[in-house]
């Protein structure tokens, strides 16, 4: 039988009324604009943008004080306004080698040219609350030095000259768009970067962390940690030639990993790759950790059959506005789902009673 | 109406009006004066581009994300057609900077240029230095411990 419902209309009217008043909070504390959110939470702009793989700050920080700071509900806002956006082309790749980097660090290299540049770092501090930020604490201006302008070369460069490290071959094939055609498998490396890059930062994370504990361990190092800006540039057919459309904040990370060789390729160290929109360390270093472990059939490793070396369980589960879309549903109302599984269960009970009884009588009768 | 200019400044100036803080922009145009009669030929629309990366900083691309992009083409009387290309969401934004890349390709470059340009160019680049000089002096300088007598 189906029973349609209708109802429901005046208390979503109500609870969203709610939410719009939850949301302000107490009135008598100064509302909170978003150019607020965009400068002084910044962070969260960068994860908000990296994994609703949209990079526009401002929108970004909107969507955070829509969604009262849940991070996966604005990255859902994020991703649901991008689709409404008509695509324009694609850019040229950026060269994160002429990056203007507020920080670019080596866990390899101690004299690596261009030096070890902490840059805004959380790194070396005591881990303490800071009281004096709960006060209206003045800012003390950071100090300054002589500013290197020429361009930092890549760390891996250094190495390849011997090839002691694998070298990445250039390619001109068009790469895979998962927002353009369904995933399928195997993915590829390019699909798989691009999954990363907008996968959530915890699963990533976890992904990454059981790769360190010994599921598939790569031992990666981090042989370069870089965060700053690149300029974006695209073909505008009408003029033939590229300009720079605007600038992106990026963190480059790159692993250096043991590899024993094969029966190709003589010993020699391989790469994991992480990129990932606005300062986002942690992300991009677990990316390159991952990628590194995805690889494992194309340098001819043994699958171990670790759950960071399976693409499609590690694709598939990646993306936070999937997982929480299906994991969300089943809340809404399910009413006539279960109102035929209820039907069932009780059918069940009373064949199970029904039997226990016939079995009951026929002991008795013996 | 077309004076001589080259592909690669006219690429300049368009990479420098992308990525130009709009308020600071609206400025400039507005002490500059003159806004010229156009017409559009593609009325500022809002949009994306995807910005690929390359593997490892160096190999085969692959697509990183998006970002919001707002672009428009118009033409001056004299039929010179301008375009603006400009990161962001901001259709005022992109008007302005396709009207500036008109006027850059006609008599009025030199004034407009600078009136506008050259002060946008010194601004980013000090904004550039000085991030650049908070950078450094957050480099770490080694020095080695020596212990023990030779």
């Amino acid at each position: 039988m189906y029973v349609a419902v209708k109802g429901g209309e005046r208390a979503i009217d109500n609870a969203h009324a709610w939410l719009a008043e939850e949301r302000r909070g107490d009135t008598d504390v100064a509302e909170l604009s978003y150019a607020q959110i965009r400068e002084q939470l910044s962070l969260a702009v960068n994860r908000v943008m990296a994994e609703g793989s949209l990079y526009d700050p401002d929108l970004a920080a909107l969507a955070i004080k829509q969604s009262r700071g849940d991070l996966i509900e604005a990255i859902f806002l994020i991703r649901a306004y991008r689709t409404t956006l008509p695509r324009f082309g694609y850019t040229l790749p950026v060269e994160t080698g002429e990056m203007a980097c507020d920080r670019r660090i080596s866990a390899t290299f101690k004299d690596a040219p261009g030096g070890q540049v902490l840059g805004p770092t959380f790194d070396y501090t005591h881990r303490l609350l800071d009281f004096k930020l709960a006060a209206d604490g003045e800012v003390p201006e950071a100090p300054v030095a002589d500013p290197r302008m020429e361009a930092t070369p890549h760390i891996a460069e250094f190495l390849q000259g011997e090839d002691i490290i694998e070298r990445e071959p250039s390619s001109d094939a068009v790469p895979g768009d998962l927002t353009r055609e369904p995933m399928s498998f195997p993915a590829g490396r390019a699909v798989r970067l691009q999954s990363l890059a907008r996968g959530d930062e915890g699963f990533i994370l976890g992904m990454a962390y059981s790769t360190q504990r010994g599921y598939a361990r790569n031992h990666a190092f981090v042989g370069e940690l870089r965060i700053g800006t690149v300029p974006v540039e695209i073909e505008i057919p009408e003029l033939g030639f590229a300009v720079e459309i605007g600038e992106v904040e990026l963190t480059e990370c790159e692993t250096v990993n043991q590899f024993k060789g094969s029966k190709t390729v003589p010993p020699q160290f391989t790469r994991g790759y992480g990129l990932v929109f606005g300062q986002s360390e942690r992300k991009s270093i677990a990316m390159a950790l991952v990628d590194r472990a995805l690889r494992w059939e194309e340098l001819g490793e043994d699958n171990l059959g670790a759950p960071a070396q399976d693409e499609e369980f590690v694709l598939s589960h990646a993306d936070n506005i999937q997982a929480t879309g299906f994991l969300e549903h089943i809340k809404l109302p399910h009413y006539v789902d279960f109102q035929s599984e209820l039907e069932l269960v009780r059918k069940l009970r009373h064949e199970a009673a029904e039997l226990a009884e016939t079995l009951a009588a026929r002991e008795a009768a013996e | 109406m077309n004076t001589k200019f080259s592909a690669e400044e006219r690429k300049g100036w368009m990479s420098l009006l992308a990525s130009a803080d709009e308020v600071r922009l609206a400025e400039l145009w507005q002490e500059y004066g003159a806004d010229p009669a156009c017409e559009w030929l593609r009325a500022p629309e809002a949009g994306g581009v995807m910005v690929r990366g390359r593997m490892g900083g160096s190999g085969a691309s692959f697509n990183l994300g998006e970002m919001t992009v707002t672009r428009c083409a118009l033409s001056l009387e004299d039929g010179t057609v301008g375009h603006g290309y400009v990161q962001g969401r901001s259709k005022a934004k992109a008007g302005m900077a396709a009207k500036i890349d008109a006027l850059m390709q006609t008599g009025a470059a030199a004034g407009l240029s600078t009136a506008v340009l050259e002060p946008l160019a010194a601004e980013r680049k000090a904004r550039k230095t000085a991030r650049a000089a908070k950078a450094a002096a957050t480099k770490v300088e080694f020095f080695t411990m020596v212990r023990g007598e030779d």
